[in-house]
């Protein structure tokens, strides 16, 4: 049986890298799929302790945490679309009309 | 139970061989100009965590990982990237300072989380990877008391059966509740999502307006109009 602990390594790898592009990039769509990939990283821990704690209840919240992704993918997109209606740019570095 | 992906060798290079096109699929995900192939990289990474969620043994979330993720949201991004001028997006310098700093904290991110899994002291093991599969299980039989009346006895048992059963009966008996919640919550996204992202109407499009209130008729004359006074 693979240890739990490469599970949880590869989940960190994985939310890094998320929370890199996240940080790194200024196209609107490929900030929400890092985030996505954060929210995936987040996930595969949970089962990886779910399988280590021998309990149903991170299965459980996994369930629940594709529900929240696929509501914030889903509103977050439609924001996008608004924003490229109004602006004509997906740029975050241009959608600044509360900036200080 | 025997179980082939319980075999060391076969375990092992299944998950380094997934785990490696994982990650390399990820890092191609943030680094990819062209949101197309950004997203199909992250269909990628999808694919290979739901294969790691079935090698531990949680068949039915490997399965809802390729329905939900792999099969919903990726058509919702593709679906976007094409409704979205390419020409609009963004021109990316790539060694910016910015840009930098944002690499520089995602690889500090990484060294504490390591740090952290390195410092735990782990409890001790369950070990019960059939507990995942294991559902609780509660019949009722009717039974004829001494009295001649019928009453229910109900049984309770812990049963080991799939994957799936097993997250059947924990999602609609002990997790009832937060499921019917989270049904509400995908509606009131979805109809967030479909107000958000709605084309304004020109006034052409538009409904519409009843005369009445177009003319801006006063109530009296309304009322007078209606009876026939």
């Amino acid at each position: 049986m693979i240890p739990t602990s490469w599970f949880l390594i590869l989940g960190a790898i994985l939310f890094s890298l998320g929370v890199l592009g996240v940080l790194t990039r200024r196209n609107g769509i490929t900030i929400f799929m890092s985030i996505e990939l954060m929210v995936n990283a987040v996930n595969l821990t949970f089962i990886a302790y779910a399988r280590e704690l021998g309990s149903l209840h991170g299965l459980m919240w996994v369930f629940f945490i594709m529900a929240v992704a696929a509501a914030e993918a889903a509103v977050g997109l439609a924001i996008f679309i608004a924003l490229y209606r109004h602006r004509e740019t997906i740029d975050v570095d241009e959608a600044n009309l509360m900036h200080w | 139970m025997t179980d082939p992906l319980m075999l060391t060798g076969v375990s092992l290079a299944l998950f380094v061989i997934v785990g490696a096109i994982a990650v390399a699929s990820s890092i191609l995900v943030v680094s990819m100009r062209n949101p197309v192939h950004s997203a199909l990289f992250l269909l990628l990474t999808f694919l290979c965590v739901a294969i790691l969620f079935v090698s531990m043994g949680a068949e039915f979330v490997g399965a809802v990982q390729v329905l939900v993720y792999a099969g919903g949201i990726m058509v919702l991004f593709l679906f976007v990237v094409m409704l979205i001028n390419v020409k609009a997006l963004p021109k990316e310098k790539v060694f910016t300072a910015t840009s930098m700093m944002g690499v520089l904290m995602g690889v500090l991110l990484f060294i504490i989380l390591a740090i952290i899994l390195a410092s735990g002291t782990w409890a001790p093991a369950v070990n019960a990877p059939e507990n995942l599969r294991t559902a609780v299980v509660v019949k009722t039989t009717p039974v004829v008391d001494a009295g001649g009346a019928t009453i229910q006895t109900e049984t309770v048992t812990r049963d080991v059966v799939g994957n799936a059963e097993a997250v059947g009966m924990a999602l609609y008996r002990d997790y009832l509740v937060p499921f019917e919640v989270a049904s509400l919550f995908l509606l009131v996204a979805m109809v967030g999502a479909i107000v958000i992202g709605k084309r304004e109407l020109d006034a052409s499009e538009e409904e519409a307006i009843p005369e009445f209130i177009a003319k801006k008729v006063s109530d009296e004359d309304r009322l007078k109009e209606v009876t026939g006074a």
